[in-house]
């Protein structure tokens, strides 16, 4: 039996689908014209004829850029800092949620509002500036990107409240079985954690590939730079030009920039699809737990 | 109900409860362990910077104490409550984020019931994820994109003058960076906004729908009448969220990448204008009081919304 669908219902199933189309549309827009534009050659583009597909196709641009040594090693930082960033912040983060999540622990009524604290109130840009550049001398080094972000207290929650949900009994077999702490935790809580673990290696990783603040204002050896960073040079110094100085620059044409750009955003275009869904889910959960 | 059987005088009660505490760590100390590392590092990176904002109060020279040399008072809040530029910043700042957040949230809640509204699960999912993309794009990508887009070469002025219109150098002038910072901003938060509405939709009970399609009601007041009542709760916590942040979460990264010294007398938020005067000008002891300024204007607009939001309706944030 089917419910007869009436004739305004119609009109707004059509409507509803015009404003999807449209915020479709809209959403992919910016990266066609990104694409199009990397694709084109540069008479095409300065002279504003691309709009939705390339102008006399060229793939020059991205042999150039990709013929750049710098743009290998931007890239490898980039990498790298991920890789390193995301083994530390997971562990950190990891280790302090275990013991949080114990009800019986007596000092979590103290703990826990410290960390949940410095979600509404924070240092500050400069004191934060002065401890990592002046105090502790990171300036120029690797661990001014890692460190000062390690543990966000989002995701600290989110951790904390997966391994609440965890069945305590395995752990108290283990615990009769004569199993200590630590193994416990390596041997027991680690592997039955891997979604979460997976999670937070994603909300990391993705945060620090999309890093530039904090190499912009710490690392001052360009060969550290961050491929993100390096775009962003590439964006502003073409726009100097536009302005009226900054001659040196005046190389970098907007197919250059386009390409760097679509390169950048590439591996995470590539994965998002797939992994959206544990964003999803990491969201939703903070949301329950608050 | 047994409450006064376990009464103990106040000197008695701690007593036995440190005594018992200290038996507690004493029995779980392994646990406590975990701890030693991560608390030191909220100690080092987020407790140190807090107490580092006493610089806002003392002179403070480059390599010295990170807590400052002698005590100045209130001298760098008299300097900067006279600058005009602080102000014009301050201004900026409400005026964007208000602005930002009166577009993009009820945008948002309306996307979410459309999206609400669809049947084919199919296309409902790709409409999710690929409203879902800017979400994960890096802000120096995003704001190279803008540029390009607003650009005198780019697809909106081709259009301009293809209805014969004057090309306008958009990201060059004052009066557009609003417009230019509040759109992009939908962009990227739109699809990524409605999750937690469509979360809290599907636990809205199917029979409320039946019985008010039997009564005869539309889509529309079915909209009005159940799914906004039922999410009423997230709608609350997510503008108590966004009214705290007013000072706060206007996207100073984004400010630095998108503005430009002809733009910067309409662009400029306290975030940047932090920056500009800490980080680039060197003046760490006024930048930090301009900086604690508003942290706590923000926390105290925060806790307002929460307390309100806690008499008002049932939600709050703690």
């Amino acid at each position: 039996m089917k419910v007869k669908v009436s004739k305004s219902r119609k009109v707004f199933l059509v409507i509803n689908f015009i404003v999807m189309a449209l915020v479709v549309f809209v959403t992919l827009y910016p990266f066609i014209y990104l694409i199009a534009q990397s694709f084109s050659s540069d008479r095409a583009v300065a002279a504003g004829k691309v709009s939705f597909y390339p102008i006399e196709f060229t793939t020059a641009t991205y042999k150039y850029v990709l013929k750049k040594i710098e743009f290998y090693q931007f890239y490898a930082n980039t990498i790298l800092y991920g890789i390193f960033g995301t083994i530390i912040s997971v562990a950190a983060t990891a280790i302090l949620a275990y013991p949080l999540s114990k009800n019986r622990l007596r000092l979590n009524k103290f703990f826990i509002p410290f960390c949940i604290f410095t979600m509404y109130f924070s240092g500050g840009m400069i004191p934060n500036y002065i401890l990592v550049a002046q105090w502790l001398h990171l300036r120029d080094t690797v661990w001014a990107i890692l460190l000062p972000g390690a543990i966000s207290t989002f995701n600290l929650l989110l951790m904390k409240s997966f391994f609440a949900g965890l069945p305590e009994e395995l752990e108290e077999a283990a615990a009769i079985d004569g199993m200590g702490t630590y193994s416990i935790f390596t041997k027991i809580v680690v592997p039955l954690s891997k979604p979460i673990i997976a999670t937070m290696c994603l909300f990391y990783l993705v945060g620090l590939w999309n890093e530039w603040f904090g190499p912009f204002i710490y690392l001052d050896t360009k060969s550290k730079w961050p491929v993100a960073l390096w775009v962003r040079q590439l964006v502003e110094g073409a726009n100097n030009v536009e302005l009226g100085s900054g001659a040196e620059e005046s190389q970098i044409t907007t197919t250059i920039k386009s390409a760097s750009m679509v390169l950048t955003s590439l591996p995470i275009i590539c994965v998002y699809p797939f992994v959206q869904k544990y964003f999803v889910k990491g969201m939703t959960m903070g949301a329950v737990k608050g | 109900m047994g409450k006064d059987k376990i009464e103990l005088t106040q000197t008695q009660h701690s007593i036995k409860k440190s005594h018992s505490l200290l038996k507690h760590i004493k029995k779980e100390w392994k646990l406590y362990t975990f701890l030693i590392i991560p608390i030191a590092y909220y100690i080092i990176f987020k407790y140190i910077p807090m107490a580092g904002n006493i610089i806002a109060f003392r002179k403070y020279k480059g390599g010295s104490n990170i807590f400052g040399t002698t005590w100045v008072g209130f001298r760098y809040f008299n300097q900067f409550l006279k600058d005009e530029s602080f102000w014009k910043a301050f201004a900026n700042t409400l005026r964007l984020s208000i602005s930002y957040i009166a577009i993009r949230f009820p945008a948002t809640l309306i996307f979410a019931l459309l999206l609400n509204e669809m049947k084919n699960l199919k296309a409902k999912k790709f409409v999710q994820t690929v409203s879902y993309l800017p979400h994960f794009i890096s802000l120096v990508v995003v704001c190279g994109m803008i540029k390009e887009i607003v650009g005198l070469t780019g697809p909106i002025n081709s259009f301009i003058s293809l209805l014969g219109g004057e090309k306008i150098a958009f990201i060059s002038l004052p009066n557009w960076f609003s417009t230019i910072y509040i759109t992009s901003g939908v962009w990227q938060a739109l699809g990524w906004g409605t999750i937690l509405y469509l979360t809290a939709m599907t636990s809205i009970n199917m029979e409320l729908y039946e019985a008010a399609a039997i009564d005869g009601a539309g889509k529309l007041k079915q909209a009005l009448h159940i799914t906004i009542p039922g999410i009423m709760p997230t709608i609350m916590t997510l503008l108590i969220l966004d009214i705290g942040g007013i000072m706060t979460s206007t996207n100073m990264q984004k400010v630095l990448l998108l503005y430009n010294p002809l733009t910067q007398e309409k662009a400029d938020i306290i975030g940047t204008y932090v920056y500009r005067m800490g980080i680039a000008g060197g003046n760490f002891s006024y930048a930090t009081a301009v900086g604690l300024f508003e942290g706590i204007i923000g926390l105290i607009l925060v806790t307002t919304a929460n307390t309100l939001s806690k008499k008002f309706t049932e939600s709050s944030l703690w």
